[in-house]
């Protein structure tokens, strides 16, 4: 009982050590706030209006009803915004390389025959600008538009056959997706490279000859040095969900305690695997190179950027090491898909373990000694 | 009298293949403060971090108040106050925050660590500091924290590496009462220094010369027991015969002090060989032995290593 209450008092001893410094770090401090607010509305909007609301040019030679509800339907889908009328073909063309607009439809005078005849024939054209992939992509997708009385399609015969029903998100709002994938990107950000130089700054800063020799064991240092970041990768969730749902109505389908419990022990993840960078780098500066190291395969691997089932089979598999890969998967179940515990619980636990398996490494690498 | 309270015996540190640490065996002894000498490099901090447990010998052994480290160097940091040669606290907390960090390592109740911050900063003249950042501060004023910070949770042994450099010399003065005052009270104190005057106010001295122990033992009796006189030259213009006289034969040293020169010899022999080197107007008188003439001739091969 003595020696748990004396092991307290010296965890306490490290936090509020913890705190008072991170306090007077105001670089770090700001960090804290600035750093999910920025990355929210960069990638928030910039992702946004990419694909909502394109401007597009018409030139509709059919001028009937049919070619008119095309074009009110088209533009309900929120991906494109008729802001132009084209007078032929050549000139809609023009327009598009000339950057006027994003991309052209041409509907031809026969398009309502063209639909209901069965030789496959589209009934309009997308001249579209393919110099930015996002957008083309999204545009793209209006080929296979499902359109009623019939569909339209510049691409494929017959769509209302193979109109891609876009499940979850219907509008391609992106940010759906970018918001929670973002909760992992900071998380994975500030945990990590906060915990990284923990530990080497005491040995920079020549505190670490004070530190061991008084009677703060290991675990206790490692411990108390977690907490502190525990609160404030909690502090980082809340801004972030809270802004994700105040600018881009992103909404929460599942559980809030299934959500904050994950977010939880994701943040302890990453605050053992900083620790483990911690007690292998030589100083502050080569615990950022290590950072970096994890941070792009964190980025680019986890199916934050990428879809992870498009990529090969190596670089999943790397993925799979990654803490971020297991959070994505759990976050977009929960925030996008109203995911249980069931569906999520093996991703839980790849976490829970890896916050388990790298404290224990750093508490075995970590040594009281200065030899 | 009791065991030791510090105890080595052939501790032995090898960083690769140079050796900072050779064969070193002494005690310090419960309610002495204990002087630790010895050139820049002779392995002096290195010593004192194997004591805590901070570095593990190569060979030897290592005994502090009856524990044996570094195997149970956890328990005996609870007992030691260690002050490191570099400066060691959070510079950018606050002394007073820095204090009770350290008390609350050491488990002190709310209450109590108040109470002792406040003695400690009034014993070390450290109010007015007590709530600045200790990042800016100067060197001595440091040092003061710094001492203050290791006796703080009143140990029975307290190791401090170098103490009072870049400390003025009143300050100086009241480090060196509080030692005593804390000797008296029972602590053991095991003290590193360069100045000799300091050396020469210890129990005991232990001089260390490139990794080697080469003297210990009571002040008084490593000045009775060494072997060697003290002759000192004076009479005029003394500089000029600084060179004549280190090159004599049973010369070990030659140190000018102001208009005199003393001259450390192998024995009284000399006096007349050194009469004929030097003109008839200057005079030459045999001088008590000093700490220092005991360092400069236990120190003199390779002192710079
Ligand atoms: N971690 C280390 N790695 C390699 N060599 C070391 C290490 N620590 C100390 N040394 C070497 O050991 C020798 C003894 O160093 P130490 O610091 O013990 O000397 P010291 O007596 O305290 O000197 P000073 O009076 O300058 O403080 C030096 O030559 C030093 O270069
Ligand atoms: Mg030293």
């Amino acid at each position: 009982m003595n020696t748990i209450s004396s092991s307290i008092a010296r965890i306490v001893a490290i936090c509020v050590k913890e705190v008072t410094q991170l306090r007077r770090d105001r670089l770090t401090f700001a960090m804290v706030v600035a750093i999910p607010l920025m990355q929210l509305l960069m990638f928030g909007y910039s992702i946004n209006t990419k694909v909502r609301h394109i401007p597009i040019a018409v030139c509709d030679h059919s001028a009937s009803s049919f070619s008119r509800q095309l074009i009110e339907d088209v533009q309900a889908s929120q991906v494109v915004t008729v802001t132009t009328r084209a007078g032929n073909p050549n000139q809609l063309h023009t327009m598009v390389q000339n950057g006027v607009v994003s991309a052209g439809l041409y509907i031809p005078i026969d398009s309502e025959r063209r639909y209901y005849s069965d030789n496959g024939e589209a009934i309009a054209q997308l001249i579209v600008d393919g110099s930015d992939t996002v957008m083309a992509s999204a545009l793209k997708a209006l080929g296979h538009f499902p359109f009623l009385p019939g569909g339209v399609s510049s691409f494929t015969h017959n769509p209302g056959d193979i109109s891609v029903t876009l499940l979850y998100n219907p509008a391609q709002r992106s940010e759906l997706n970018t918001v929670p994938g973002l909760l992992g990107l900071i998380l994975t950000m500030t945990m990590v490279m906060f915990t990284a130089v923990a530990i080497v700054r005491e040995r920079e800063r020549g505190n670490m000859e004070l530190l061991i020799a008084t009677p703060v064991k290991t675990a206790e240092l490692m411990i108390g040095k977690l907490i502190p970041y525990v609160v404030i990768g909690m502090i980082q969730m809340t801004i972030i969900l809270w802004l994700g749902y105040l600018l881009f109505q992103v909404p929460v389908a599942g559980s809030w305690w299934l959500l904050i419990g994950s977010c939880l022990v994701f943040i302890f993840a990453n605050l053992g695997l900083g620790l483990v960078l911690s007690t292998v780098a030589p100083n502050q500066m080569g615990a950022m190179q290590l950072f970096i190291f994890i941070f792009l395969p964190s980025i680019l691997l986890s199916g934050f950027m990428f879809p992870y089932a498009g990529m090969p089979e190596v670089a999943q598999k790397i993925a799979e090491a990654l803490p971020m890969t297991h959070f994505m998967r759990i976050v977009r179940g929960i925030i996008l898909r109203d995911a249980q515990f069931e569906g999520i619980q093996t991703d839980l636990l790849f976490l829970a373990l890896f916050f388990v398996g790298t404290l224990t490494l750093a508490i075995l690498r970590f040594r009281q000694r200065l030899d | 009298m009791s065991d030791p309270v510090i105890k080595v015996e052939g501790l032995t540190k090898k960083f690769g293949s140079f050796t900072a640490v050779n064969d070193v065996s002494m005690e310090i002894r419960r309610g002495q403060v204990h002087g630790f000498v010895g050139p820049n490099g002779s392995g002096k901090t290195t010593t004192i971090r194997m004591m805590c447990g901070l570095m593990i010998p190569t060979s030897g052994m290592v005994t502090v108040l009856g524990m044996s480290v570094p195997e149970q160097a956890k328990l005996v940091r609870c007992h030691v106050g260690y002050m490191t040669q570099r400066f060691s606290l959070y510079e950018d907390m606050t002394v007073r925050e820095n204090m009770a960090f350290l008390c609350r390592v050491h488990g002190f109740g709310h209450k109590r660590r108040i109470e002792r911050i406040d003695e400690v900063l009034e014993q070390f003249d450290l109010v007015p500091l007590a709530d600045r950042r200790v990042g800016p501060m100067s060197g001595g004023q440091k040092r003061r924290i710094a001492l203050g910070a290791a006796i703080l949770t009143e140990p029975e042994l307290l190791i401090l590496d170098e103490p009072t450099s870049e400390v003025d010399p009143n300050t100086r003065r009241e480090m060196w009462g509080h030692f005593f005052d804390l000797a008296q009270a029972g602590s053991t104190l095991l003290v590193t220094t360069h100045l000799m005057d300091e050396a020469e106010r210890c129990h005991r001295l232990t001089v260390m010369n490139q990794g080697e122990v080469v003297a210990d033992g009571s002040v008084d009796r490593l000045k009775e027991e060494l072997p060697a006189t003290v002759l000192e030259v004076s009479g005029g213009e003394v500089t000029p015969l600084v060179n004549d006289i280190s090159t004599l034969e049973g010369v070990l040293a030659v140190n000018q002090v102001g208009t005199v020169i003393r001259v450390l010899t192998r024995d009284a022999s000399i006096t007349n060989q050194i009469a004929m080197a030097i003109p008839q107007s200057f005079s030459i008188s045999e001088v008590p032995v000093t700490i220092e003439d005991v360092f400069v001739s236990a120190t003199r091969d390779g002192s710079r290593a």
